[in-house]
């Protein structure tokens, strides 16, 4: 249950509706997911509808809404797909430091980056460096009129897709403050994305690295200061992190609904399988862990929008709500039985997409270490 | 190109719909109402038209104070402004004194175009795009596939059953479509925000100078008498294999002609 805080968040939830209910149909998800085809077009229709800019001012172009509203946006959309959702979460996160950073010559840009027409990348980690951001190898150094990127970048979503690419490059010396963030247009010479990695899911919307060679970068496209970078990359995390809770939440709601369906249609033994507290306690448990993945989510928003902090409850909520995700899609294809294992019903690919959600945006063993920390100091 | 485009709130046809049991007309209350399908394409056409020509579209709705919520939705696809003929005389109007206020409403707006769906899934008689152009004595474009706007000349594809024939005239003209025009945009968000900031002219009868003596029940010129359900679909027929299912499937065929 989320309550639309305003009548404008309601008109927005609704309009979402709309297009999911036209454009996201399990027919469509199901068969671009098989082909591996990223559904380009139908993330433009989500943007000419103003979906791609949500969170951010209207100066800037954006719709001005709540965290709290764009994160529910993103659980409706990852309820009906997946890869759709996370296509607005990375867009909305390559923006982030643009918009949020950026000075008044970057900030010109922002409302063409998030006006519905234009799809972003973020790229961060690299081949041998994930989870230790700060060891990033990529390099930007300073030439005559801006800078030269030379490295490479991997998992990046929309690469290929991409318009434009938020990059953190090292422009100083070892450690978080010689890195810096860059915005590169896709069609910078030098800037090659690399054939899409082969997942175990979410294949519509594979990542690829990329690679730098003399990519030359103009120095008004300095995101913030030289050394920012880092902290940038971890302000935009924070809020990235609760985007990959919103669509756990939906991809757990999507994945108990189809399951609870199915048990109250299929009998055995003469009564449906739902009335068999073997299955029903699953189903209840799995209910239960999605309300409370929910009301960490947007407890964690609603602190984000007040302007107070909220790095540790984004990073409580990512955890929870995507070890719900994967134990709730665990238990679906278990619900299903053997019909759960085919791929005729679409739970066993949620079950494949819920464990990426671990791993993304920090790996769930990184939450669990900011958290710690948290409580070491 | 200043474009009018006629909009009906009508029951969802995808949902269950029915007629009131007091006096045969659409049960609007028990139904969830939404914008004739086809007015969704009608809207795009204009909308695409005037974002190549230049111009401003207007959206006209006859229906009762609900309607407003139809007309809300029309404009939040783009269309500058709306006028709403709301009168409670209205009801039970017949297509004929429909045709007659909707074109004594079109008097004041001074439209180059009057953009319609072909048929409305509540009525579906399909005679309003004619009996308006005849009222304005204007030309009649109907059942478009495709419209093209070249100066003052359109011209149209029409739709037919064995194909399409292209007809031409100047504006002013009455143009129906059909779905195969277009694929209608969503709404924006900030579309739907601009929406309720964009003026709706409400219009009596009184306004726009038609007698209600004219319409409603009173001035019908068909009145739908009695209605029933449709009957529930009966069983189908079983045909049991014993060893002459192919035969038997065939003929069962053959009766229906299929084959």
């Amino acid at each position: 249950m989320w309550i639309p805080p305003s009548d404008e968040a309601r008109d927005l939830l609704g309009l979402v509706e709309e297009i999911a209910e036209g454009e996201l149909t399990p027919e469509t998800a199901a068969a671009h997911e098989a082909r591996g085809e990223f559904p380009r077009e139908i993330v433009r229709t989500l943007g000419r509808a103003g979906l791609l800019g949500l969170p951010y001012p209207a100066a800037l172009g954006g719709a001005d809404q709540p965290y709290e509203v764009y994160l529910r946006v993103l659980e409706r959309l990852a309820y009906r797909w997946l890869t759709v959702a996370e296509a607005v979460s990375v867009h909305t996160l390559s923006a982030y430091p643009a918009a949020v950073f950026g000075d008044d010559t970057v900030q010109k840009l922002v409302p063409d980056l998030i006006g519905g027409e234009r799809l972003g990348a973020y790229c961060l980690s690299e081949p041998a460096g994930g989870s230790d951001a700060a060891a990033l190898a990529t390099r930007a150094d300073r030439d005559d009129s801006g800078y030269v990127l030379n490295g490479t970048k991997a998992w990046i979503t929309h690469a290929g897709s991409a318009d434009f690419y938020t990059v953190f490059a090292r422009t100083g010396g070892p450690g978080r403050d010689g890195i810096s963030c860059l915005l590169l247009d896709a069609t910078t010479p030098g800037l090659t994305p690399q054939p899409r990695e082969r997942l175990m899911g979410l294949h519509a919307g594979a990542p690829a690295q990329v690679v730098l060679e003399d990519a030359h970068v103009p120095a008004d496209r300095l995101i913030g200061a030289e050394g920012q970078g880092f902290h940038i990359a971890m302000s935009a995390l924070d809020a990235g992190r609760l985007g990959i809770a919103a669509c756990a939440v939906g991809l757990a709601q999507a994945a108990l609904d189809y399951a609870v369906a199915y048990a109250r249609e299929r009998t055995q033994f003469g009564s449906r399988i739902v009335d068999f507290q073997g299955i029903g306690f699953m189903l209840a448990d799995a209910a239960t862990g999605i309300a409370a993945s929910r009301a960490l989510l947007y407890s964690a928003a609603r602190l984000r929008d007040a302007g107070l902090p909220f790095r540790i409850e984004a990073a409580q909520a990512k955890l929870f709500a995507t070890d719900t995700a994967m134990r709730v899609t665990t238990d679906a294809v278990q619900v299903l039985g053997g019909a759960g294992y085919v791929t005729d019903h679409p739970v066993e690919r949620w079950f494949r997409e819920a464990k990426l959600l671990q791993i993304v945006e920090g790996t769930n063993q990184i939450q669990r270490l900011v958290i710690a920390r948290s409580l070491a100091k | 190109m200043n474009i009018v485009v006629l909009v009906k709130q009508v029951p969802d046809s995808g949902a269950e719909r029915s007629l009131r049991a007091d006096d045969n007309t659409v049960d609007r209350g028990a139904a969830s109402n939404v914008i004739n399908e086809m007015d969704e394409y009608a809207i795009e056409e204009a909308l695409k038209i005037t974002e190549a020509h230049g111009g401003e579209v207007t959206v006209l709705t006859m229906g009762p104070a609900g309607a407003s919520d139809s007309i809300r939705k029309a404009l939040s696809m783009g269309p500058a402004k709306a006028v709403h003929i709301v009168d409670d005389a209205l009801r039970g109007s017949c297509a004929v004194s429909t045709s007659k206020v909707i074109a004594a409403a079109l008097g004041g707006l001074n439209a180059d175009i009057i953009l319609c769906g072909s048929e409305s899934t509540d009525g579906r008689v399909q005679v309003l795009p004619h009996m308006l152009a005849e009222r304005l004595g204007v030309a009649a474009l109907t059942g478009a596939r495709k419209l093209t706007v070249d100066g003052s000349t359109l011209t149209i594809e029409r739709q037919t059953d064995e194909g399409y024939e292209v007809v031409t005239a100047s504006t002013p003209a009455v143009v129906s479509v059909w779905d195969t025009i277009n694929e209608p945009r969503y709404p924006s968000f900030k579309g739907i925000m601009a929406a309720k900031k964009k003026p709706v002219d409400t219009k009596s009868l009184a306004d726009l100078g038609v007698d209600a003596s004219e319409v409603g029940f009173a001035g019908a010129t068909s009145t739908v008498l009695d209605h029933a359900q449709r009957p529930p679909r009966s069983a189908g027929q079983k045909v049991v294999d014993e060893g002459d299912g192919g035969v038997k499937l065939v003929e069962y065929l053959a009766t229906e002609k299929f084959v």
